[in-house]
């Protein structure tokens, strides 16, 4: 999917649970004042009543691929209208799914890593998932595809923020953090969101896999991922010898309520020295395979012995696709950082396992 | 013809047909080609067919307001299936007749054409056949149809899908016998002597059924998703592409390719994106995704060369039904006519 991106068509997943508003946001998308134009592929059981030229009705059809991998589930329509799509390519800039409050994203986002045409003509962009403020804290409890969309989202745009008192408001985003602290997350109202915001994120693109720090720790004024010039010379990812990001900190400092969700989590790891390749490469592969179904996204930035480049993966569920992004600069810290978001993680487990793939 | 495929005596590169071959510019991606009379017809990837008559003249014909998704012809005629919801006929006087159309204006997915003139068409997880008569029947399968294929006797449709085929007599009130396999399946082809049935999966593989007892056949091996089949003259043998060799499967014996290693034939280093065999001899016409195109002898392999490459990948590759001309066209919209 990292391969000459420039000319490969952007694709936006957009989820939320049934009412968050996710007609609302795609609506806005389309009607906004930008230039761009973009096909739409939509349920063709969802909400009604988006005004757009190029729209195509989807029937969500997922299924198991036949390669001996349990998970690996993908949208065969999803295959079949991006081909038909590309007939018409040059009369639309970019592409946006808009899936059922109820759907996984995951078979989403397999297709992209595992359908060879669909990687050739087109990219996926980030996954945005629209969730209720008033609404998500009962829903994460009682609805499991509300969690699995907000542990999956690149950006999480939480809306109908006047409809909740900023205690509410704490507690909804305190469970999101839980759950997935790596997002970016903006709260609205009516879903008034930049654009820029939620599309042209490059979030699955290996060379804008720029730091892995959870979110809600860079400052909110200060949008690091905007520096995808490869020479942007802002040192602002200042790396601590200790490891602050482990999940069970969140939030400390930052006047938000601390949850743990029982369920799915994030897990953060952290070397400064550097990793034995031909160590982690087999305990990352076996981790996936044998956990993979736990595992919703995995990504990391690593730093291997004997090698002056970085190395950056990105995965869903077992899934995996990495490559060497660029040198490690002057003066920069060769460090490793990964992160998995997933359901009942063996924490101790992964811990333990990667403190092995530390060169000795 | 066969002697073409002699080398001279002291020739150590392939012998070339290039300089024989007529080019066209069809100046849009082509999908597909076929034959209405004496004239080529390419299929563009939008909204128009292409005709290129024996002198060379190209004229074109618009067919769709969109994308065209879907081609069948049997040389009297062609029909198509677009992103508009209509499925289109059109005849070798470049007349053109709506056929149908949707009522959700659908994306007509697939077209398949059966020599009695009943067309079938799918849109969505729907098939429909219409006979000559005018009259429409249709059956709904579990997912959206991957492909449609009528068999060579009788009416009798095969729908592909997920998880299967199913075999649809539209004529009788039956329950369609359906043919499982777990994964999605796309083409769907009858063998010409109706004893056997082969998809291409979604995956890169083939799936066959003997159609006497459902008997499971594996067709596996491939680096990349197969496209594009064709029977071979006699009927016996099955060409594929997505390997970076012609992967031939044997179907003389009354087990198909089971427990057989299939052909191999114009090994090159690139893939094979379109296959057609030649209608009365056993010669292969291969397109590569470099652009390539060659024409290989069954029984020896003996290569010649049509077309160099360029960087744009053949697209569409197709014979007349005498079998004197072979049209073929890349993904930029050159193409070519070679007559033998």
């Amino acid at each position: 999917m990292s391969e000459t991106t420039a000319e490969k068509i952007p694709v936006t997943v957009l989820t939320g649970y049934l009412g968050a508003g996710k007609t609302t946001l795609l609506n806005r998308i389309l009607s906004e004042n930008h230039g761009k134009k973009y096909a739409v592929i939509v349920n063709e059981f969802g909400e009604i009543g988006i005004d757009n030229d190029l729209i195509i009705g989807a029937d969500e059809e997922v299924f198991e691929m036949n390669n001996g991998c349990i998970c690996c589930t993908v949208r065969g329509d999803l295959v079949r209208i991006l081909d038909g799509l590309m007939k018409r390519k040059g009369k639309f800039d970019a592409i946006i799914v808009e899936t059922t409050g109820l759907a996984d994203p995951a078979p989403v986002a397999q297709t992209f890593f595992v359908d060879e045409d669909v990687q050739n003509n087109a990219r996926l962009d980030a996954v945005v998932t629209v969730a209720d403020a008033k609404w998500l804290s009962d829903r994460l409890k009682d609805a499991p595809e509300a969690k699995n969309q907000i542990a999956f989202a690149d950006v999480i745009v939480l809306n109908k923020t006047d409809l909740v008192s900023p205690d509410e408001l704490a507690e909804v985003e305190g469970r999101i953090r839980a759950i997935n602290p790596y997002a970016k997350l903006h709260r609205t109202q009516r879903c008034q969101v930049a654009l820029s915001d939620v599309l042209e994120r490059g979030a699955f693109d290996l060379d804008r896999i720029l730091e892995l720090e959870p979110e809600f720790l860079a400052a909110d004024d200060h949008d690091h991922e905007h520096c995808h010039d490869e020479n942007c010379t802002h040192e602002h990812h200042h790396h601590h010898d200790h490891d602050h990001h482990h999940h069970h900190d969140h939030g400390h400092g930052h006047g938000m309520k601390h949850y743990h969700d029982e369920d799915m989590q994030s897990l953060s790891l952290h070397s400064d020295k550097p990793l034995d390749p031909n160590k982690f490469m087999p305990w990352l592969q076996q981790l996936v395979a044998t956990e993979g179904q736990k595992i919703l996204r995995s990504k990391g930035i690593l730093a291997f012995s004997g090698d002056d480049d970085r190395y950056v993966f990105q995965g869903v569920h077992m899934m995996l696709e990495g490559d060497h992004q660029r040198a490690w600069k002057e003066g920069e810290p060769r460090q490793s950082r990964l992160v998995f978001i997933g359901r009942e993680l063996p924490e101790q487990t992964i811990r333990d396992g990667f403190e092995r793939c530390i060169a000795a | 013809m066969s002697k073409a495929f002699e080398p001279s005596a002291n020739s150590d590169s392939i012998v070339s047909v290039t300089d024989r071959v007529r080019q066209v510019e069809i100046g849009v991606p082509v999908s597909a080609v076929h034959f209405l009379g004496e004239a080529a017809v390419f299929v563009g990837d939008e909204e128009a067919l292409t005709f290129v008559t024996g002198s060379g003249e190209a004229a074109r014909l618009p067919i769709h307001d969109g994308a065209i998704l879907g081609t069948a012809s049997d040389g009297k005629r062609i029909v198509s299936g677009g992103d508009d919801g209509k499925v289109i006929e059109i005849k070798a006087d470049g007349s053109v007749a709506t056929l149908a159309t949707d009522a959700k204006r659908r994306w007509i997915d697939n077209v398949a054409l059966h020599p009695d003139g009943t067309v079938a068409w799918s849109a969505g997880k729907t098939a429909f056949v219409r006979n000559t008569k005018g009259e429409e029947k249709s059956r709904d399968v579990i997912s959206t149809v991957g492909g449609l294929a009528f068999a060579p006797k009788g009416l009798r449709l095969a729908i592909s899908h997920y998880n299967g085929v199913t075999l649809w007599f539209p004529n009788m009130t039956a329950t369609p016998e359906v043919l499982d396999w777990a994964g999605s399946h796309l083409g769907v082809v009858f063998s010409p002597d109706n004893k056997f049935l082969v998809t291409s999966m979604h995956e890169p593989a083939l799936h066959g059924w003997r159609l006497a007892d459902a008997r499971h056949m594996r067709m596996t091996g491939y680096p990349t998703r197969v496209k594009s089949v064709s029977w071979s003259a006699d009927g016996k043998s099955l060409a594929t592409s997505g390997a970076d060799t012609v992967i031939l499967w044997p179907f003389a014996s009354k087990d198909g390719p089971m427990g057989k290693e299939p052909g191999i034939l114009a090994p090159m280093p690139s893939r094979v994106s379109m296959v057609a065999c030649h209608p009365k001899q056993e010669i292969i016409a291969v397109g590569y995704s470099d652009g390539t195109v060659l024409m290989v002898r069954i029984a020896d392999g003996a290569e010649i060369l049509v077309r160099r490459k360029t960087e744009q990948a053949i697209t569409a590759l197709g014979w007349n039904a005498k079998g004197s001309v072979l049209a073929f066209a890349a993904a930029d919209g050159n193409a070519g006519l070679f007559t033998l």
